[in-house]
């Protein structure tokens, strides 16, 4: 589970690999959210639609950067995995650029183009994101299974897309019941419910699969002592199910108290989601085929990298929150001003 | 056959991809910096024109950086989906510059766009302001360090070939290689210049609409002006820049000139059609000996011919010659039209100074002096930046041809085994979202100063004399 910590060459590409799945999962958290705001952007009305944007406006940008940085460490730390795995998933990867695009300029264009054209845009940020989470979700299906493309592979793959988009749609109710008040934050309310189970059943989903498609997978999940390391992930995801279902419920509470809640045990929620995936595919880079150790760069190279990522990340991390901060509270329309 | 197809095809996506992504970096990168002028302006004088002319550009700016942002991410892909060989054999170096591109660079700019665009009544002035400048200063930051991996691919050193992979052995060499100062500066000017003819072209657009208003006057000054005093200095470096890759790249400079046969006198081609096969050109106008001074300073200097750089069973080490020629020529030749409309506007505004309507002591530029036809030469000069700018990268880029670094791996060694039908399809796709959104942009634009224009008519007009009163409602740190 642990590196030898005296050899660069057997920690760097640990130290690597854990930067890599925490900006994705950092990455997946908070572009979440406003993935998910722009799936349920069409269920909205048109006042309510602008403070859905508000609601994520200053946020988005800052957010797809995490994205950036995950496959710049991919690509940097694990030159040959990067190839690999992306050429592989050519087009799923493609389908998500192009949603990327088409929903980050519509957000802008909206604001600036005409009224007749702003209902074409509002239409475009709907398809774009729901484009990319389904993708995303593709591209995560193909990847449990192995990388391997044949008929049944592409089925659950699919199926891994959909779930992935209504588990974005879910952190992004749960968000938007956080930044917003009155009959829109009992809309998203809403939302939530529903797609909770969207999520339930995904993690159900995924969690059957995953030891079926690996023999090392099965292995490592059911041998002892290394179950105890896993136990406590499916319990805790149990419980948490149940205590935002529970909040749901109730909320929103008096003087709309606690409102951030059921987003903070959302995030949770999908970071132990992502915990297991990558207990599972630990040490593989690429499933089953590459190890993170075959597939890395240079130890000079990464821990060139590295030192300044020590300088820079908390730094960068503290600005985030700043932005955060400075826009914490309620949504409104956004203005330049 | 099927690779050289998926490997033309790839090199047609990369293109069309990095050619739409830094049409949009051109602008933010000197856009953010005249912003934080507009801002500074703002705070220190409290005129209100300052603030109008920062909310107008503004609009621009943000659809112009999540233009960038979003053809950017897709570059980032692009090295894993078409060109996998690339990291596999230049990874150790490409790698560290590109996250140091994101660590530094990307997260700064993302994080306080955010607070620069949404921020103005939120946050105190100041730390307005200090977000403006961080965004400027993150997009040259960005800048620098993929001018430095794009310069390093043209003329690497500080490094070791082992086993066909490439390891660093002194950063400082890498980073500080001979033709990044040249071509970091030659970017960044390039980019003011694209902003300041923008700037100016679409003032002049909101002039001719008829809109008299003090921010339109401001607005149009201070983009003439930059342009005026960037575009002979842009010449200068441009000059300095083909002198360096003389040095090191002279197969490239051979094909810029047309020049086939090494020797002294060489002639300043203005047109001409090099033809590869019979390996000459056909309709040649030219400066005699132009080129031989230029670049030798002196007639019977010896300039490089492309006949040097031939294998010895006949194929050519040298780029495709028609491309890069022409490339160059637009460039130059856009850069000369700058030049020229320039440094007119600002001599008319300067020599007819006191038609300045108001005529408010210490104006030294008036922009009643620009005749009609010069305001009209302006509008389509608005986008005259974006055409140098392409030009000058497919000068830089096919003039590196066959190799993606210079000595050390060509393209046709980096590209991925994807079936060509598949690049095919995503490109054809890729070129179709981007002519539409190009089209939309340009549109919103238009739009957007019709719509200021149309403003000022309806009577908003009243800010445009009545300086003071207006000003005390709204102070700088608002
Ligand atoms: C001369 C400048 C320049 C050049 C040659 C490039 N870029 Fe760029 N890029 C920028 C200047 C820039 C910028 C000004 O910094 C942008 C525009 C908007 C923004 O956010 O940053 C940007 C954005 C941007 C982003 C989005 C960053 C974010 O999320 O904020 C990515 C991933 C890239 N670029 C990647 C690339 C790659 C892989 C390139 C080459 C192959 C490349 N860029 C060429
Ligand atoms: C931003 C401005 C740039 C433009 C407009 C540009 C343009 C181009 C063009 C037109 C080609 C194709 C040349 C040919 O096939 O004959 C090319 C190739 C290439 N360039 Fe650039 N380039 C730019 C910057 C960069 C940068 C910054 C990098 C590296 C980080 C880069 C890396 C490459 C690579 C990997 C290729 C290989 C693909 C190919 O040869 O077609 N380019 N570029
Ligand atoms: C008019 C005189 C100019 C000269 C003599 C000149 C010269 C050059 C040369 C020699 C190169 C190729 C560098 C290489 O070998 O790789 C180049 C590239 C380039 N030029 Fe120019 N240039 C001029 C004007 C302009 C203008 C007006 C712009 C834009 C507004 C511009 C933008 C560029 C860009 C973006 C590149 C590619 C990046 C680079 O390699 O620096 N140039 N220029």
């Amino acid at each position: 589970m642990f590196p030898d910590f005296s050899n660069p060459a057997d920690w760097l590409p640990w130290a690597f690999a854990s930067l890599m799945g925490l900006s994705i999962l950092v990455y997946v958290v908070l572009d979440g959210f406003d993935l998910g705001v722009g799936i349920l952007f069409p269920l909205a009305d048109r006042g309510e639609q602008d403070r859905m944007i508000g609601s994520i406006g200053p946020f988005w940008d800052a957010n797809e950067t995490w994205l950036v940085l995950a496959v710049g460490l991919l690509l940097v730390a694990f030159p040959m995995a990067h190839g690999m795995i992306l050429s592989q998933l050519y087009l799923p990867v493609f389908a998500m650029l192009i949603g990327l695009i088409l929903r980050g300029v519509a957000f802008e264009f909206r604001a600036k183009a005409r009224d007749r054209h702003k209902a074409l845009w509002n239409r475009l940020f709907f398809v774009g994101s729901l484009t990319t989470a389904l993708a995303q979700g593709f591209m995560l299906g193909l990847y449990i299974m192995g990388l391997v493309r044949t008929q049944d592979t592409y089925f659950f793959a699919a199926l891994t897309g959909i779930f992935l988009a209504v588990g974005y749609s879910f952190i992004g109710a749960t968000w938007l019941v956080h930044k917003t008040t009155g009959p829109l934050q009992a809309k998203a309310l809403g939302w939530a419910r529903l797609s909770l189970w969207g999520v339930v059943s995904g993690i159900a989903a995924v969690s059957l699969t995953t030891p079926l498609v690996s023999d090392r997978i099965l292995a490592k999940w059911f041998s002892f002592p290394e179950i105890l390391w896993l136990a406590p992930l499916p319990l805790l995801s149990a419980a948490l199910i149940a205590a935002i279902w529970i909040m749901l419920r109730r909320m929103p509470f008096a003087g709309d108290r606690h409102n951030w809640l059921p987003f903070a045990a959302s995030s949770v929620l999908f970071a132990l989601a992502y915990v297991g995936l990558a207990y599972s595919f630990y040490p593989f880079v690429v499933p089953e085929q590459l190890t993170i150790y075959e597939a890395a760069a240079a130890p000079e190279s990464l821990m060139i990298i590295l030192v300044g990522a020590c300088f820079v990340v908390p730094v960068i991390l503290g600005y985030s929150v700043l932005a955060y901060v400075i826009f914490r509270g309620k949504a409104t329309e956004l203005r330049y001003e | 056959m099927e690779a050289l197809d998926t490997l033309l095809l790839s090199r047609i996506q990369f293109a069309a991809n990095i050619s739409f992504h830094i049409l949009f970096p051109t602008i933010t990168i000197a856009l953010g910096w005249v912003l934080l002028f507009f801002r500074l302006r703002f705070a220190w004088t409290a005129d209100e024109k300052w603030m109008a002319a920062y909310r107008f550009w503004v609009k621009i700016f943000a659809l112009s950086f999540a233009m960038g942002v979003v053809s950017g991410i897709t570059m980032s892909f692009q090295f894993g989906t078409n060109w996998p060989g690339f990291m596999e054999t230049v990874g150790n170096i490409a790698g560290p510059l590109l996250a140091y591109e994101v660590l530094t660079a990307f997260f700064l700019e993302a994080a306080f766009v955010g607070i620069m665009l949404f921020g103005f009544s939120r946050v105190p002035g100041w730390l307005h302001i200090t977000a403006t400048a961080l965004v400027a200063f993150g997009t040259t930051l960005s800048t620098f360090w993929i001018i430095v991996l794009n310069s390093w691919m043209h003329t690497p050193q500080g490094y070791e070939i082992v086993d066909g992979v490439a390891f660093a052995t002194s950063w400082w060499d890498i980073i500080f290689n001979p033709s990044m100062p040249y071509r970091f500066a030659h970017m960044m000017l390039a980019s003011f210049l694209t902003v300041a003819f923008l700037v100016a072209g679409v003032s002049a657009f909101r002039w001719i609409l008829g809109e008299r208003s003090r921010e339109v006057r401001a607005m149009l000054k201070t983009g003439v002006t930059i342009a005026a005093l960037l575009i002979p200095v842009q010449i200068y470096m441009g000059d300095m820049h083909g002198l360096n890759t003389l040095e090191y790249q002279p197969q490239k400079v051979a094909a810029m000139e047309g020049n086939w046969e090494t020797g002294p006198n060489v002639p300043l081609l203005l047109f001409a059609l090099p033809d590869e096969e019979a390996r000459e050109n056909r309709f040649e106008i030219g400066v005699p000996s132009g080129a031989s001074v230029i670049l030798k300073h002196k007639p019977e200097g010896v300039v490089p011919g492309l006949n040097d750089f031939v294998a010895e069973d006949g194929t050519p080490q040298h780029p495709p010659v028609m491309q890069v020629f022409w490339s160059f020529r637009v460039m130059v030749g856009t850069g000369m039209a700058m030049l020229a409309l320039s440094w007119t506007a600002l001599a008319y505004m300067w020599l007819r100074r006191d038609r300045h309507e108001g005529r408010v002591a210490g104006h030294k530029l008036a922009v009643e002096g620009l005749p009609k036809p010069l305001l009209w030469a302006l509008v389509p000069m608005a986008f005259s930046g974006w055409v140098a700018t392409l030009a000058g990268w497919y000068t830089t880029e096919i003039g590196r041809q066959p190799w993606l670094v210079q000595g050390v791996m060509t393209t046709e060694m980096a590209v991925a085994e994807v079936p060509a039908p598949m690049v095919m399809g995503t490109l054809i796709a890729y070129l179709a979202v981007y002519a539409t959104l190009l089209i939309a942009y340009v549109g919103v634009i238009a739009y957007l100063a019709r719509k200021a224009a149309r403003g000022r008519d309806a009577g908003a007009d009243s800010m445009s004399h009545s300086g003071k009163a207006q000003v005390a409602a709204l102070t700088p740190a608002e």
